[in-house]
């Protein structure tokens, strides 16, 4: 439904219209563009959600050293002593406890996108309310992983 | 042009692709993998660091190895969902399709990789 930034009866003004409401039909090819990214304040909800594609795409490193360490150990002690070595070694270490808050990290944020999916926490106060617990969570269960594994 | 209805026209174009096939996948992943990464972390934390016999008769019990298999999979199936996404964002043209191919076969190479040598270990 195009509103052209009347005003509904019945429903609040939603735009100031000073700001720009009827842009879409009298400002084209001259509005100001959003904020951009570089510019921008950060914020808890902008910074989480970067958080959740770099936490996400990293875990292919580990997904990667993960897999080659089943292949060697499918192969033989041979293999299996070298990808072992290396998964093993102060490296591979800082790798995979990384990678054990990057998957608790991703897997809390990730829950958060389903339960926005669903049509739920769609207000900045709960999303950041639920943000802060996660990052908290976050770094809980990956102590918790670290002294339990 | 006057006999294409308006779906037709807008079908394929812009965001009207695969977009919904998409984002299912990943959802149908993600509620996957809660349970998956979360058994996975500590059936393979468990065993990571030990001996090669202990790995190996580890692996041949069939809960470890059903939970590192499915994991491996369906990881690999939503990173290459995920990876996809974040390559449409920030890479342009011909690159775009090349990161995207790329990552397809990758994923897929590491998941039947990873799911062999499960498979192998455990029989
Ligand atoms: C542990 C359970 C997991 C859950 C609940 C989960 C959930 C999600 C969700 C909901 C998204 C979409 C986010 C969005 O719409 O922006 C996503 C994206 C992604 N996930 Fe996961 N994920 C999980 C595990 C993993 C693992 C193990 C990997 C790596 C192998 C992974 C890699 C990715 C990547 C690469 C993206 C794309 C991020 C982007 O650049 O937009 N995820 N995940």
């Amino acid at each position: 439904m195009r509103n052209n930034g009347a005003k509904v009866p019945g429903q609040p003004a939603r735009y100031d219209a000073k700001k720009g409401t009827e842009m879409a039909d009298v400002n084209r090819g001259n509005r100001p563009l959003s904020p951009h990214v570089t510019i921008y304040r950060p914020q808890l909800t902008s910074v989480t959600s970067i958080f959740t594609r770099i936490t996400g795409n990293a875990l292919i490193v580990a997904a990667l050293m993960i897999v080659w360490w089943f292949v060697a150990a499918a192969t033989g002690p041979e293999a299996f002593a070298t990808a072992n070595g290396f998964v093993t070694s102060w490296f591979g270490d800082l790798v995979m406890f990384l990678s054990v808050w990057a998957v608790w990290y991703h897997m809390l944020f990730g829950i958060r996108h389903l339960i926005w999916d669903s049509g739920h926490m769609l207000d900045v106060p709960r999303s950041e309310t639920f943000a802060q617990a996660a990052i908290i969570a976050s770094v809980l269960l990956t102590i918790f992983t670290a002294i339990v594994v | 042009m006057a006999y294409l209805t308006d779906r037709k026209r807008a079908a394929g174009m812009g965001s009207a692709k695969s977009g919904t096939d998409h984002h299912w996948k990943m959802m149908v992943t993600s509620v996957a993998l809660v349970p998956l990464v979360i058994a996975f972390i500590f059936t393979f934390g468990a065993v990571l660091g030990q001996p090669y016999e202990a790995v190996v008769a580890y692996y041949q019990r069939p809960m470890p190895a059903i939970i590192a298999g499915l994991t491996i999979f369906v990881s690999f199936y939503h990173f290459r969902g995920g990876v996809q996404t974040m390559i449409e964002d920030y890479v342009k043209g011909f690159a775009r399709k090349a990161a995207i191919i790329g990552m397809i076969c990758l994923s897929y190479f590491a998941a039947a990789a990873g799911v062999f040598a499960v498979v192998r270990l455990a029989l």
